[in-house]
């Protein structure tokens, strides 16, 4: 019977710090809920997290949350729940495996950290649509249940360049939220503060990037597996000091790895880029299937969109509205494939990978025709696997362990 | 002296297909069997059935390869196994040395292969997670007609008009059918909708190139399905000579490179 090679990525050292620190956040939300202490926001992924920290809240993010109950495989019990209520399974699965795991009253949290039994009640949630429509509807649903404000920004979708007149309507929508904020959180905003806030998040995303071009090393130190868990503090703690700190400890960890040349996959011979989300149920699986093939995932998308080079802490509302609208999620095709075709010649990519995952229509870029384009500008050869971020009943583990051998096959062949 | 010979397994989802070939590169043996639920034991069985079809035995086999889905499941190939894909590719290009497209229909998958010019594969598609245009959609049609599926191909020659269905789903094709049958349409009429809906699935999985060549059990079994793709294609389509043992000749060709180690 054919064996097969056993070879799974190599541990990052630093992983245990970066869990400690996510515990110590949670822990500090759960403070917050639960003792009144602290006014809880909850935000959406590239929301304004800097001015809601800057006002003293607590942030949560639900789409970290989601992704939780993705990766320990909770989602696709708690789907049809949300499906129940006519939240249909062809829109977000974030969306519906979060509202679902809330009517049924469970969290992931609750398993992780001993003492915390629900996610942390919020007193306000701030959305912006940047990412697109579902976190705003994701929200709704929170407002009409618990009875809490939903506010948030409205950002306009497939910009080419970003321009003055979207920057000043974005950031005149930020600082609107201002004054209800300020009245939820009982504090008036203080300017320093979120000018050290902004600044903090710029060195944190700034470290975040270094640390994915470690993987721009041949063989790369790092796999996308690994960058979406340490992406971690980059989602959830961005604009704090803690979150700097790690980045500083991972990436010396990562870059003396670079000098011994110790890659992550042993006998790395062909470098993939993903582009979509992962799908967050199989990433030990999919880490093992691409590194028994010698195959590793270096460079994502998705890992590098916690990158945002404009915020710049002398200009807190503008430099926050240009980092959010500068997002990849935000732009036009056009300038989507540039960003890609960048990424293949700096990481040295011999393949992309494009998830279509089925219920994330923002995130699956293989719809409109681009990996022809982008197949035919850079002769990079590319696979379009179907799945899903969260719901496992849209994934199929042989059409894709099919999939990804032959393209790995297809790959070494053309050499 | 015995002459060694080379075997090539492709376990597929529905059917176990097993091709010997000889160093010179010729099929020599064959066969075809329902993979059933124990791979293992219809793979053994089809091996045996082909090397008598050979004059060989389990001791002239100098090496095999083996592919689909149950391709780790073959006790006597070690670690030697290679996706469809790259046997379909191999096997085709052996008897069509030019630039061509692939398009396989199968019990549970379809793909569509693109080879250069040079036998280099440039790019591939299998369907999405859906049974629309496999042989799964015509097992699942014959059910509902009630008719045997090896009838369906004489039916829908006779055919002299065509009832199309317009859905993607299995489910909702069939119910288009029973929908189809109460309004009193002809069963020869229906039967060459679903052939039809077979061939426009495919069809829009890819843009096939000049050359295009046809393989799977569905293709063997329905040369229907051929002609009616010819007719939307408009041009011939290459057929190898087994359609549905291009797969495991490919990986036998593989065994005769002893190439079939780059798997898992």
């Amino acid at each position: 019977m054919a064996e097969e090679k056993k070879t799974t990525r190599k541990k990052i050292q630093a992983t245990d710090l970066m869990n400690k620190i996510m515990a110590d956040y949670f822990y500090d939300l759960n403070d917050a809920a639960t003792t009144g202490k602290r006014k809880v926001a909850w935000c959406t992924s590239v929301g304004p997290a800097e001015l809601l920290r800057a006002l003293g809240f607590a942030v949560h993010f639900p789409e970290n949350h989601a992704a939780m109950l993705g990766a320990t495989r909770m989602s696709t019990d708690m789907i049809p729940a949300a499906n129940a209520i006519g939240y249909s399974p062809d829109i977000c699965s974030y969306l519906t495996a979060d509202i679902g795991a809330f009517i049924k009253g469970v969290t992931p949290l609750s398993k992780a950290y001993k003492g915390i039994e629900s996610v942390p009640k919020p007193d306000v949630l701030v959305f912006n649509t940047n990412q697109c429509r579902d976190v705003q509807d994701w929200l709704a649903w929170y407002s009409r249940r618990l009875n809490v404000p939903s506010i948030g920004v409205s950002s306009p979708k497939n910009v080419k360049d970003v321009t003055d007149a979207h920057i000043d309507d974005v950031a005149r929508q930020i600082e609107a939220l201002v004054p209800a904020l300020e009245k939820i959180s009982g504090a008036r905003l203080d300017m320093e503060r979120l000018r050290e806030t902004v600044s903090l998040s710029r060195e944190c995303t700034e470290l975040w990037k270094k640390v994915l071009e470690t993987a721009t090393a041949v063989p790369a130190p790092l796999t996308f597996f690994d960058g979406t868990i340490h992406m971690g503090p980059a989602v959830v703690m961005r604009g704090t000091q803690t979150a700097i700190d790690y980045y500083k400890v991972l990436l010396a960890e990562l870059e003396q790895r670079v000098r011994d040349g110790d890659g992550a996959v042993e006998g790395e011979s062909t470098r993939i880029y993903w582009e979509g989300m992962p799908i967050w149920g199989r990433l030990r699986q999919h880490s093992e299937l691409f590194s028994q093939l010698r195959a590793n995932v270096i460079a994502s998308t998705y890992c590098s969109s916690w990158i945002f080079p404009s915020f710049d802490g002398r200009d807190p509302f503008r430099s926050m509205a240009k980092a959010y609208l500068e997002l990849f999620i935000v732009r036009s095709d056009e300038y989507k494939e540039g960003y890609i075709k960048g990424m293949l010649e700096k990481f040295r990519i011999d393949g992309i990978v494009y998830h279509d995952a089925k219920t994330c229509p923002y995130n699956s870029n293989s719809r409109y025709g681009m990996p022809q384009r982008l197949e035919t500008e850079t002769g990079v050869p590319s696979l379009v696997i179907s799945g899903d971020l969260n719901d496992l009943r849209c994934v199929s583990d042989e059409q894709m362990k099919t999939n990804v051998e032959a393209f790995i096959e297809q790959i070494a062949e053309g050499r | 002296m015995s002459t060694p010979v080379y075997v090539g397994l492709d376990i597929g989802a529905s059917r176990t297909k097993v091709a010997v070939a000889d160093s010179q590169r010729r099929m020599i043996g064959h066969a075809v069997r329902k993979s059933g639920t124990d791979f293992t034991v219809t793979a053994a069985a089809c091996l045996d059935e082909s090397l008598a079809m050979a004059g060989a035995s389990r001791g002239d086999i100098a090496n095999a390869v083996s592919t689909g889905y149950g391709r780790a499941n073959v006790e006597f190939v070690t670690a030697q196994t290679k996706t469809e894909i790259g046997c379909l590719a191999k096997g085709c290009y052996h008897r069509f040395p030019e630039a061509i497209t692939i398009i396989d229909i199968g019990g549970q998958d379809n793909k569509v292969i693109k080879i250069d010019a040079d036998g280099r594969r440039s790019g591939f598609k299998m369907n999405r997670k859906c049974a629309a245009g496999t042989g799964a959609f015509l097992e699942e049609m014959s059910a509902r007609l009630d008719i045997p599926l090896e009838e369906m191909d004489g039916l829908a020659r006779k055919a002299t008009e065509m009832v199309k269905l317009g859905s993607y789903c299995t489910v909702f094709s069939a119910t288009e059918v029973l929908e189809n049958i109460r309004y009193g349409k002809k069963v020869t009429d229906i039967v060459k909708g679903i052939f039809y809906s077979v061939v426009s699935r495919i069809l829009e999985m890819d843009s096939p190139t000049e050359r295009v060549v046809m393989t799977g059990g569905v293709v063997a079994h329905n040369p229907y399905i051929v002609e009616m793709a010819e007719e939307m294609i408009g041009r011939p389509i290459l057929l190898p000579e087994l359609p549905q043992l291009a797969g495991a000749f490919g990986a036998a060709l593989y065994a005769l490179d002893g190439k079939g180690e780059t798997d898992g």
